[in-house]
């Protein structure tokens, strides 16, 4: 029992230097990405960056749901708290790009401090549906307070300064587009710490089983809630930029459906590790753009179908199934030698 | 007094519809141990069938509520073969995916079929018109969906607690290795109950079309809807379903009546507080 405990902690970190080499190597890669992306759909920025917001808020539910274990269906609320927060900040005349993101990060953690001590009341279902239930009150809460959130018209002319003064957000999108791909790594390059850190792996020892983290001596519940701290800044910040980039915040940004529509593009990509957040958010936003522009009316059947297929073939998602190709490529390997 | 009788009237009927459909679901997650979000589908699937029988080609009332029942289930028996089956004893997260997948698909597939408006079933006409039940005029069809709704309890309760049946089910909740072991074919228990979880969706999708609307749009909807009733009443049982249906329906109604501005906001505040109270629902067992 205990020579299988070892031998997959040792599985699930690898050791020193490989690890190191290999987070370097998958960064160069998100920036390659980026820029090839960049470079290749110029007309197509404004989506791109959209794609990095939901990015960000992808990321922040697999902090939670992925190394914590704690499944939401409500992660826009937070998404949302940073964009009104950023969108109330710019219309009354704070329009420096940084300090809105700042701005709204700070507004996700509190609510992400907030919707952390409702959820982790409740286990399993209750929880979920706990979730669920914030989501709408932010929805409706939004939506009575017209005088600050513009209500269902939304809140419009955000007029955002130049960044340093500099680079002005243009009609292209350019600008708004490098700042969020910019804010996306700097995010990923801090939560790759983070999940390392002891605390990330106090996380992941809470998701397999509390019970034997408590008889250690260590709190949960703390634990839990200053993952969603964090994981409420991360949300927000992803809420600000859609707010920057848009200049708009609509209704939606705290909607039911955009928090279900990350969680599903998270278990395509895969739980638990930061690369499937971003590829499952990828894949699913490309396929959804790709497949509503051939045919309006059937995209809803397509996606459909592709959850189906991913559930049928693979149920760890994308990152999950790369993972047994991995695994069986060195099997292989070895069965060789 | 006479709004406080008409706003209970509608709360009760518009309650005891949310119960004919979240039991159904209640059973698949209390039993089987499936979030299944598409069970709004299957409602929506029963609903297009009976407008289309009642609308289009002109049968009656009760024939449209038949064909739609029997239609469903045999719709939902390859599904439950071929997708259902493989999520038993997955992740929560996973049955969602795939539920969702189910739904979405199902929403493309109506909207093709059925177009993208408003379907109503209409009514005959002894359901259509007042009845005089003393005290007050109450339309026929509230009276109708309120005797449904227990009905569908006294039968459930009477085939959970006093039939073979129901004890073989209450075997298979309880230790399904034990009772497959014992002789009860667990396969063929999953395969019925699945079967009436559906079977009283259609049901519910149906009757309560005066209160939920067929539309493209329902199954998502009210996928939530349903989900937050049967974690409140605690999954699987029949009682916490019948208060939750009852009680979220009246705060539902009431705030509809006297504040509609508000929206959902009553529905889910109550749901928040219920949640913290009750972690596990009204009469959830402890996992």
């Amino acid at each position: 029992m205990q020579v299988v405990a070892q031998s997959q902690r040792v599985a699930a970190a690898p050791s020193g230097t490989g690890r190191w080499l290999r987070d370097v190597i998958g960064i160069v890669l998100i920036i390659a990405a980026g820029m090839a992306g960049y470079f290749l759909f110029p007309d197509n920025l404004a989506l791109l960056t959209r794609v990095i917001a939901v990015a960000l808020l992808v990321l922040s539910i697999d902090l939670i749901t992925g190394y914590c274990g704690v499944a939401t269906l409500g992660q826009a609320s937070l998404f949302g708290a940073g964009a009104y927060a950023a969108g109330i900040a710019c219309v009354n005349g704070v329009t420096e790009p940084v300090t809105l993101i700042v701005i709204g990060a700070f507004a996700g953690a509190v609510a992400g401090l907030l919707m952390g001590t409702i959820m982790l009341r409740a286990h399993g279902l209750a929880q979920l549906v706990l979730s669920i239930a914030i989501v709408q009150l932010f929805h409706e809460a939004a939506n009575k307070a017209s005088a600050y959130t513009g209500g269902s018209d939304g809140l419009a002319g955000l007029m955002v300064s130049p960044l340093f003064g500099m680079f002005e957000f243009d009609l292209w999108g350019r600008t708004a587009y490098l700042f969020g791909l910019t804010l996306l790594i700097l995010v990923f390059i801090v939560l790759k710490f983070v999940v390392s850190s002891p605390f990330g792996m106090l996380c992941r020892g809470i998701k397999q089983d509390p019970i034997r983290i408590r008889a250690m001596g260590s709190f949960v519940f703390p634990v839990l809630l200053k993952m969603f701290v964090i994981s409420g800044a991360v949300a927000g910040m992803g809420g600000a930029l859609a707010a920057i980039s848009t200049q708009v915040v609509g209704l939606d940004s705290v909607s039911f459906e955009l928090s279900a529509n990350a969680l599903v593009m998270l278990v395509l990509g895969g739980l638990g590790t930061l690369y499937g957040a971003l590829v499952g958010t990828v894949i699913f936003m490309g396929f959804e753009h790709i497949v509503s522009a051939i045919n309006p009316f059937h995209w809803m059947t397509m996606v459909g179908a592709l959850l189906i297929a991913v559930v049928l073939a693979a149920p760890g998602g994308l990152s999950g199934l790369l993972d047994r190709f991995s695994a069986s490529g060195k099997r292989a390997k070895r069965g060789k030698a | 007094m006479q709004t406080v009788l008409s706003i209970a009237i509608d709360a009760f009927a518009y309650g005891m519809a949310l119960f004919i459909i979240c039991i159904g679901l209640s059973l698949t997650m209390g039993l089987m141990r499936v979030v299944n979000l598409a069970h709004g589908a299957f409602a929506m699937i029963a609903g297009y069938i009976a407008s289309y029988a009642a609308r289009d080609l002109g049968m009656g009332y009760a024939v449209a509520i038949f064909l739609a029942i029997i239609g469903t289930v045999i719709i939902s028996i390859p599904l439950e073969r071929l997708l259902y089956r493989r999520i038993y004893g997955s992740p929560e997260l996973t049955q969602v995916l795939m539920t969702i997948g189910i739904t979405l698909c199902v929403i493309g597939i109506t909207n093709y079929f059925f177009g993208p408006t408003l379907k109503t079933i209409p009514l005959p006409g002894s359901l259509s018109q007042p009845i005089d039940v003393g005290f007050k005029t109450i339309a026929a069809h509230r009276l109708f969906v309120m005797a449904c709704g227990v009905v569908v309890a006294g039968g459930l309760w009477f085939l959970i607690e006093k039939t073979d049946f129901g004890i073989k089910l209450r075997a298979t909740v309880d230790n399904a290795a034990m009772a497959d072991a014992l002789g009860v074919r667990t396969q063929v228990v999953y395969a019925v109950s699945f079967a009436i979880a559906i079977g009283l969706a259609a049901l519910g999708g149906v009757v309560g079309a005066e209160f939920l609307p067929i539309e493209p749009y329902y199954a998502l909807r009210y996928m939530v809807t349903f989900l937050v009733v049967v974690s409140v009443g605690g999954a699987g049982s029949i009682p916490g379903a019948v208060v939750a249906c009852l009680l979220l329906g009246a705060v539902d109604t009431t705030g509809r009546y006297l504040m509609p501005e508000f929206g959902n906001f009553f529905f889910y505040a109550a749901v928040i507080a219920i949640v913290c109270v009750f972690p596990r629902g009204f009469f959830g067992r402890a996992q």
